[in-house]
């Protein structure tokens, strides 16, 4: 995809966003006008701004037919494929984290996730991998868990049992 | 005079007792390390804070906390500059300048500018909140809901010109950002707005550090990563005595905007509806707007991180003023500290500054201390900082998506945010390959919902007249500055003209 | 050999004080204290001092985390509790809205006499605040007569439509036969800072939110809508006493989510009875205006709530649902 197909198509869908947020706003029944003796009524605020959003979007559009900006011109591929792999791995790889997290927990999505791009992304050596995939639980542990008194997500209840078996530790031993 | 200098020179010598001074570095190198996390921001070290507050008597608990405070404002510096990421909300306008000075190998001017701009913004401000305390505090009581929306106007007039050369896709940008934060539960109607697939998690509304870490964090990386092919070199710069003097020197570059910023984030800080977030961001603006070389910021303008740091800083001490004064929280920070005062028996509210004057003074005293304290450590820790330029991409990377995945869990304690973080990363990363401008979106949803709630109580108020705005004296003005900003690159492009006429 | 030394010491200690486990349920992990309402607001500097409180007086062998869930009045606290169902690791801070939110949001789907009581901490109650500057309002009378003259020029500060300072607000223009306009603020300090500064007219504040003002002389009480006079406000009338039936309290309870094991109920109700009758709890309740004599806990406090419930439910049918909701 080249660039300029790729602005023809991001101002065909932020119009329809724009014009989906106005739809959501107008059919949840808000006030879109002026409410006499108060005012803007809730909707009036994300509706009219949308239906800006929507202008602004059509006025790229207008724009990309003209020719006017350089986007419009540009030939150039949208993402290189030579990087688009390197892209996509790493949204991915986001993705893939946030969802372990609900599952196997924070602490072992944290190991898989810094094994991943270490180890198979960075090529860096075991030693270097090592101290990734056991320091950052650690450090995590350390301040989110111990300093901030934040309680991280566990993921499902077996999971959790074992974090707790081993947190337990903690409680036993310094408090 | 004599009345407030004998109480402050007590606070001061309290503030040197060795357990207090301990209690400073201990603080602002707590303060520090939360800060430049991305996400986490004084408000979450004050949980730091709350057991060691039974350790130790209220004074060096008091210490602890004001050291604790500065230390992480200046630590969001840190992370805006070396990561790239806006280390608290209030340093989001410091990745703007201080994330390019980094590419270029110059993060050591950008974080001496931060530390030293930090630590000018912070006194200023102590000392105004020393000399002031009261009357300021009456004056920010005149300040009502069309105050608020005048000044809101005044913020947007800053931003003229930050956007990028494409208006159509600044627009959409800036109303994204408006429309964005208007997702959630309206308390005006009491009525929820925007809750996509009937989600409850959206009648939070979607928070402003959420879509910074999206589009800074998320996206920026994602940027990077393609734009150097993986193969990312990030400057790395040796710090030697010689440089040190140099960057010293540097400091005539930016001093400027960093007294205005100093005094404006003061004042802003002090009205209990706006704080530090809006108020670096102002500073940003102005000293775009008033610079002899408008288009260098956002490309490493050093005054471009000064701005900002000196503003928010002193904003954050002027957000205190609210607090003591009259016992209501300018900041969530304040908010939580409440609690931990009512537990020290100590009442805040009109009466605090009388009541407990040794808790004020000791508190001002401090501010003094710590301060001075941690632009010391900050200078101090330079080198160390910039050595995360020099790891490897593909280690610096790994830490970074994790860490902005816990900060933004961290803010609010819930993975949901974790998603649309995720969301907006990837939206903001490809909306930006087209010349789409993040930045007013960033800004729009700071002040969107400030904007729409005071314009909507004013007009309840007055029932509807519009008026309103121009009949009181302070929003009055407002407006009239408002206008003055709006109008002044017009102006000055005309001037220019009639210049080059004259020239020809 | 230290080690398996440490392990086996702990397996005795284990074994030993298995049966005490069994009768006394204990806490595993950290404690999710979920306010549902934002940070400095009445029931965030509640809970935030009786999580110090805990800490201080060390009665739970893990920390309770406070955490806001302000979304949509409640709303989004309510649900998170009502998703928690079962979990024993979960209490929250309630006010009002407690009621009221799922009243007026029907969709949201939460019946809150499932939720598991666990003990009332006090019952907050609501005066009619003006500025000492108001030297023609003395009374109830020049009160009304204030407003009455002002007509909708009359400007009643609150905490949102649908919040409990709505209600009551919609219950005195249905009692005293006048309309107000009514401005929503996010949370009972900034309204109590909007009065101070003469943005407002009038408020019905919860003593906490205003006690260093009115200490201060900056702003005086009119009226409590309380059954008999407040210990902190000898002087001030009942409503009642006025002959006007209004009488309102705000309720801080703790709720647990619904079908907590009995044992963790235990625990609870343990725990924040020692809060409730500590000396510091009390000397905070007769200092901010709280009334704190009964520790309800148990089926009185889910019998409370029934009855508040549809107390609630009549209120908002009498004075309307746009009464409060605002357009």
């Amino acid at each position: 995809m080249t660039v300029r197909t790729a602005e023809l198509l991001m101002g065909i869908a932020t119009f329809l966003i724009s014009i989906g947020l106005m739809w959501n706003v107008y059919s949840d029944g808000l006030t879109i006008g002026w409410v006499e003796g108060r005012g803007p009524g809730a909707g009036m605020w994300p509706f009219w701004l949308s239906l800006g959003m929507a202008l602004a979007s059509v006025a790229t559009i207008v724009r990309w037919f003209q020719g006017k900006t350089p986007e419009s011109q540009s030939l150039d591929p949208y993402i290189h494929p030579e990087t688009l792999f390197l892209v996509i791995v790493s949204a991915l790889s986001l993705l893939v984290m946030l969802v372990l997290m609900n599952i196997i927990g924070t602490y072992l999505t944290l190991m898989i996730f810094m094994l991943f791009y270490v180890r198979f992304l960075g090529k860096h050596g075991w030693g270097m991998t090592m101290s990734f995939v056991l320091g950052a639980p650690i450090f995590v542990y350390l301040l989110f868990e111990v300093a901030l008194t934040k309680y991280l997500p566990k993921g499902w209840p077996i999971f959790e049992e074992g974090f707790l078996w081993i947190d337990n530790y903690r409680w036993e031993y310094f408090y | 005079m004599e009345a407030i200098l004998i109480p402050l020179g007590a606070g001061l010598l309290q503030a040197f007792e060795p357990l207090n001074l301990f209690m400073i570095f201990a603080g602002c190198l707590a303060g520090l390390f939360v800060g430049c996390m991305p996400g986490l921001g004084s408000v979450n070290g004050v949980a730091i804070l709350l057991p060691v507050t039974f350790l130790v008597p209220p004074t060096a608990a008091i210490i602890f906390l004001a050291a604790l405070y500065y230390g992480a404002m200046y630590g969001g510096a840190i992370s805006s500059i070396t990561l790239g990421i806006p280390g608290a909300s209030t340093a989001v306008a410091t990745v703007f300048d201080g994330r390019p000075m980094a590419q270029s190998g110059k993060a050591d001017k950008a974080l001496m500018a931060a530390a030293i701009a930090s630590f000018i913004g912070g006194t200023v401000s102590i000392v105004l909140f020393t000399l002031f305390a009261p009357p300021l505090a009456a004056f920010a009581l005149k300040f009502g809901p069309q105050e608020e929306f005048a000044l809101m106007l005044l913020a947007f007039a800053t931003f003229i010109g930050l956007g990028g050369d494409d208006i159509p896709k600044t627009i959409f940008s800036i109303l994204l950002g408006l429309v964005m934060a208007a997702i959630g539960f309206d308390i005006i109607s009491g009525q929820p707005r925007m809750i996509f697939f009937d989600m409850v998690e959206f009648q939070r509304g979607i928070g402003f550090l959420v879509l910074a870490i999206g589009i800074y964090g998320i996206g920026e990386m994602l940027w990077t990563l393609e734009s150097t092919k993986g193969q990312v070199q990030m400057h790395s710069v040796n710090i030697t005595w010689a440089r040190f003097k140099e960057n010293l020197r540097e400091i005539k570059l930016y001093i400027n905007s960093t007294w205005v910023g100093s005094f404006l984030g003061f004042f802003v800080g002090t009205l209990p509806a706006a704080g530090a977030t809006p108020a670096s961001l102002m500073s940003y603006g102005l000293s775009k707007t008033f610079s002899k070389d408008p288009d260098s910021f956002g490309k490493g303008n050093v005054a471009g991180v000064a701005a900002p740091e000196a503003a928010n800083n002193a904003a954050s001490t002027g957000s205190m003023l609210p607090m003591i004064t009259l016992g209501i929280p300018g900041s969530p920070t304040t908010a939580i500290l409440l609690g931990g005062m009512i537990i020290w028996g100590l009442r805040p509210g009109p009466l605090l500054f009388t009541e407990s004057p040794d808790f004020v003074w000791g508190l001002i005293g401090s501010m003094y201390v710590a301060n001075v304290a941690t632009v010391l450590l900050n200078l101090a820790l330079i080198p160390v900082f910039i050595r995360v330029l020099a790891m490897p991409f593909t280690l610096l990377t790994p830490i970074i998506f994790m860490l902005c995945v816990l900060g933004v869990f961290a803010t609010t304690d819930r993975m949901f945010d974790t998603w649309i973080m995720l969301i907006l990363g990837v939206c903001g990363y490809l909306l930006r390959k087209l010349n789409y401008p993040v930045a007013p979106a960033v800004l729009a949803i700071v002040l969107g919902p400030l904007a729409e709630r005071s314009l909507r109580q004013s007009l309840i108020s007055s029932q509807g007249d519009v008026t309103t705005f121009i009949t009181r004296p302070i929003s009055l003005t407002c407006v009239i500055l408002a206008l003055l900003l709006i109008s002044y690159p017009l102006i000055q492009k005309m001037m220019r003209r009639r210049k080059m006429a004259d020239a020809s | 050999m230290r080690f398996v030394k440490t392990v086996a010491v702990s397996a005795l200690a284990l074994a030993v004080s298995a049966p005490a486990a069994l009768a006394e349920w204990q806490l595993r992990k950290p404690v999710e204290f979920i306010i549902m309402a934002g940070t400095g607001g009445g029931a965030d500097q509640i809970a935030r001092l009786l999580q110090g409180l805990i800490e201080k007086k060390g009665l739970s062998s893990r920390p309770f985390i406070p955490i806001n869930k302000p979304g949509g009045s409640g709303a989004e606290a309510l649900r998170y509790l009502q998703d928690k169902a079962g979990d024993d690791h979960t209490v929250m801070m309630t006010l009002n809205s407690f009621y009221t939110t799922p009243i007026i949001q029907e969709e949201l789907g939460v019946d809150v006499t499932t939720f598991t009581p666990i003990g009332l901490m006090a019952m907050d109650t609501f005066l009619l605040w003006v500025h000492t500057d108001r030297d023609d309002i003395t009374d109830l009378d020049s009160y009304v007569a204030a407003v009455k003259g002002a007509g909708l020029d009359w400007k009643v500060g609150g905490t949102g439509s649908g919040q409990e300072d709505s209600v009551l607000t919609a219950m005195m223009e249905a009692a005293f036969e006048y309309d107000v306009t009514y401005i929503p603020f996010p949370g009972g300090g900034t309204v109590a800072k909007n009065l101070i500064g003469n943005q407002i007219d009038s408020t019905v504040n919860n003593p906490s939110e205003q006690m260093e003002f009115y200490r201060a002389g900056s702003s005086k009480p009119l009226v409590q809508f309380t059954g008999e006079r407040m210990a902190a406000f000898p002087d001030v009338p009942t409503a009642k006493e006025l002959d006007v039936d209004i009488e309102y309290y705000m309720q801080r309870s703790v709720n647990g989510p619904p079908g907590m094991s009995p044992e963790a109920v235990a625990f609870y109700t343990d725990l924040f009875g020692e809060l409730f009758a500590s000396q510091e709890w009390q000397d905070f309740c007769t200092s901010d205006g709280l009334t704190c004599d009964n520790f309800l806990n148990g089926d009185d406090l889910a019998a409370f709530h029934a009855t508040q419930v549809e107390a609630h439910k009549k209120l908002i049918e009498q004075v309307g649902a746009d009464a409060i909701t605002g357009e």
